[in-house]
């Protein structure tokens, strides 16, 4: 077992604790290494919980407190479980002026929740973003890897449904 | 390898080859891929696996017209190739049946052919005629759609990796004064002389010295810069090569936005594709030149953008700008000499040094040369991306490229340089475009977004929707840009609730200029002006908010108040079962009124009326 301050006890997580590490030392004990480990790890654990950044922080050779001062600074690293498929509504101006609003209300209905907020299931979280850069098909938003574009609210529930 | 005379004769000929044989190619850029385009892709393969065609099939990028997305090119040997919009799974079969077995194109279909000295078809514009491209330039964007963005075979067919040859045979200076006699300025934002910066760098002391590409691209309303990297990764490139050589650099890093996941995987392989020819790495075609590209990816974080936070976040730090001088160009990147400049900067440099800084400053205005791309966004009929030289004029833009207003409707502004722009009004649209003539009435050319709003925007929600951002997106070193966004967005939100006061509008504007001057960057300096321009040429809307207490767009929720129109009522009760508060009553057939106390403006009545029985206002 690894000792990582944690309790982990299953394999299952001292597995993800093995994987981590090889992901720390391609840049052991180089500090500009930091967003890319944490990208890397995040994509990983779903999250950059407490222990994950206590780790990558002993194995960079940076401060915990660096560690969280970048995790809290940038959107896309996240301090809390996200859903199996992340929805990323585009927030941005064309998507704005084109209906961002009516989209976001539409999965609401549907799902129940907030920018922000998972689904009990964690089939499902919800947030908004800065522009993704689709502006030609606003509006737009991004489920797990796929770009969804000229959004109609009454087309939602079934974009949902291909996410399970 | 000390030229690439033979490999380039060699895929020239291949490429030349490609135009013999018959050849379906779709549009995957990531606007192509959202439309559906990697479906088109699929059923395609399918249909002609189907029908046993011999043809080949290939992809390129966004050729910019996304409002016709998904799109799919079909070339039948010595033909104008035919550009179809609009080309959705279920076309697929006839598209194939028609052009390629029959040799008919479908001309309903067609957007345009580009001819490329074969022969035209009848009833299909040319791409040099048609309303999207007449007054566009294709210079950075000239392989997007035409060439396959992962094929290094196909950028060097096209005249690529010429320009770094050149420059490697040039003397270092000569480089930097070709560059600066072009008249090309950034392309990010500022509008800075690339040339001078790259002298400062050059005459900067220090053993090492980097070269940095801001790709993070963070604009809403701007998808240029993701639309090059993912059309002409190779363009991209070649450019930093050039400018790492002229300023003594052996090393490049490209800072992406990690939002633009196809854009970081084709820059990857152009890359590795350029190593592998010996194109990046030890002493590049004998030269002794030493260069190396490395990407780093963003993390989300606007502020990224600024050339100083963007060195802090390269160094693995937060991304908060630094305090200048020392300017990048002597202590950049781990202190060390560092020239920064945008995707399209670099993209430009290979054909200004390919053709001549003359030909590239034949183009433009007397300060700002070459050419710019814009991305045309909002509520107009042609969404996409369009080169154009500088000084065409607003209105030649959005009413001739980007069609005009959708639905008809009335112009009221367009939004200029992202947040950090300004909003401009009609009375605006004959302005040339150019660095000055914006920077003069408030905007800036900023990364080159262009949303376009209509009679139906609010522009003081449209102001306190960039106040929300620019809120958000500040890193919060200086307080000015921190507490004052803060401030701005309360007062803001205040009128779109109903409940502004008279002297809110001279409140953000004292505001607005103590922020921009006290802000240490770029963010905080430019972020006041949306609201500056909004009050300056929409000052009646803030006051129709603030002493009307009403919203002449029909946008605010609680300044709407909802009437039912009695002559136009056919009392067929749709708003009646739809309103979830019982607010609407009357008799079947018998005009209906609706109760303002109860109602609680959710809009559903509105959009189930068919007869325009209800208004806001």
């Amino acid at each position: 077992m690894v000792a990582c301050g944690c309790k982990c006890e299953t394999t299952e997580q001292a597995q993800l604790i093995e994987q981590l590490d090889r992901i720390i030392d391609e840049y052991r004990g180089q500090p500009r290494g930091l967003i890319q480990v944490l990208h890397k790890a995040q994509e990983l654990v779903g999250y950059c919980p407490k222990w994950v950044q206590v780790r990558v922080a002993e194995g960079l050779g940076v401060s915990l407190q660096e560690v969280y001062g970048v995790v809290t600074f940038y959107a896309l690293f996240s301090l809390i479980p996200k859903g199996r498929h992340k929805i990323s509504v585009c927030a941005g101006t064309a998507c704005y002026v084109k209906g961002t609003k009516m989209v976001v209300k539409a999965i609401r209905q549907h799902l129940g929740i907030k920018p922000g907020q998972t689904t009990e299931d964690s089939r499902f979280s919800l947030e908004t973003v800065r522009c993704i850069g689709a502006c030609g098909l606003a509006p737009a938003m991004i489920i797990g890897k796929d770009v969804h574009g000229r959004l109609e609210p009454e087309q939602i529930p079934e974009i949902l449904e291909q996410y399970q | 390898m000390n030229n690439l005379n033979e490999i380039r004769a060699k895929y020239t000929e291949q490429f030349q080859q490609k135009s013999k044989r018959a050849r379906i190619v779709v549009g995957l850029g990531t606007c192509g891929i959202a439309a559906g385009g990697d479906k088109v892709m699929e059923a395609i393969k399918q249909e002609v696996a189907a029908r046993n065609l011999d043809i080949d099939i290939d992809f390129t990028s966004c050729i910019g017209m996304c409002y016709r997305e998904p799109i799919v090119e079909v070339a039948l040997p010595g033909m104008a190739s035919v550009i179809y919009g609009d080309i959705f799974p279920d076309k697929v079969s006839q598209l194939i049946e028609s052009h390629v077995v029959n040799k008919q194109p479908v001309t309903e279909w067609a957007a345009m052919q580009i001819p490329e000295g074969r022969t035209e078809y009848d009833g299909i514009v040319t791409m040099d005629k048609s309303a999207y491209y007449e007054k566009q330039v294709r210079t950075v964007t000239s392989r997007l759609g035409r060439t396959n963005p992962e094929s290094i075979e196909d950028y060097i067919a096209t005249g690529g990796y010429e320009a770094i040859e050149k420059a490697l045979s040039m003397d270092r200076l000569a480089v930097i004064d070709e560059v600066k006699k072009s008249g090309l300025r950034g392309r990010g934002g500022a509008g800075f002389s690339t040339g001078m910066k790259w002298t400062f760098v050059y005459n900067a002391q220090g053993d090492k010295k980097y070269a940095v590409c801001n790709a993070d691209e963070g604009d809403p309303g701007a998808f240029m810069d993701r639309s090059v990297l993912e059309g002409d990764p190779h363009g991209v490139i070649e450019g930093m090569m050039i400018g790492g050589y002229a300023i003594g650099a052996d090393e490049g890093y490209i800072y992406c936005r990690a939002e633009y996941p196809l854009a970081i995987r084709r820059l990857n392989l152009a890359i590795a594709k350029a190593e592998k020819l010996g194109l990046l790495g030890e002493n590049i075609l004998g030269s002794g030149f030493n260069f190396r590209i490395r990407i780093k990816a963003g993390a989300g974080a606007f502020v990224c953008g600024e050339e100083t936070a963007l060195l802090n976040s390269i160094e693995g730090q937060r991304g908060m700008p630094r305090v200048r001088p020392p300017f990048p160009a002597n202590k950049g990147l781990w202190q060390k000499p560092t020239t920064l400049n945008n995707v399209e900067t670099y993209a430009n440099v290979p054909f200004i040094l390919r053709k001549g800084a003359d030909w590239y400053a034949g183009m433009g205005t007397e300060k700002s040369k070459g050419s710019k791309v814009f991305c045309l966004t909002g509520k107009i009929n042609n969404t996409g991306l369009a080169e154009v030289p500088m000084g065409i004029t607003l209105r030649e833009v959005i009413f001739n490229i980007a069609g005009g207003i959708q639905d008809g409707k009335q112009f009221k502004a367009v939004q200029s340089g992202g947040p950090s722009g300004g909003c401009l009004p009609a009375e605006k649209l004959d302005l040339p475009i150019d660095y000055e003539s914006l920077g003069a009435v408030g905007a800036i050319m900023g990364s080159g977004g262009l949303v376009v709003m209509d009679e139906n925007t609010c522009m003081v929600d449209v102001a306190r929707f960039f106040l929300n951002f620019t809120q958000n997106e500040s890193c919060g070193k200086c307080i000015p840009c921190r507490e004052g966004t803060k401030r701005m967005l309360e007062i803001l939100t205040r009128i779109c609730d109903g409940e502004g006061k008279v002297e809110d509008m001279d409140t953000l504007e004292r505001l607005a200029n103590v922020i921009k001057t006290a802000s240490l960057c770029g963010l905080g300096q430019t972020c006041p002006n949306p609201i500056l321009t909004t009050l300056r040429y929409f000052r009646h809307e803030y006051e129709a908010h603030i002493i009307d207490k009403r919203c002449p767009a029909g946008v605010c929720n609680a300044l709407l108040v909802y009437k039912i129109i009695a002559e136009n009522c056919t009392g067929c009760g749709a708003c009646r079962r739809v309103c979830p508060v019982g607010a609407i009553s009357g008799e079947n057939k018998q005009p209906h009124t609706l109760d303002t106390a109860a109602c609680i403006k959710c809009g559903g009545c509105v959009s189930k009326c068919k007869f325009d029985a209800i208004i806001r206002g």
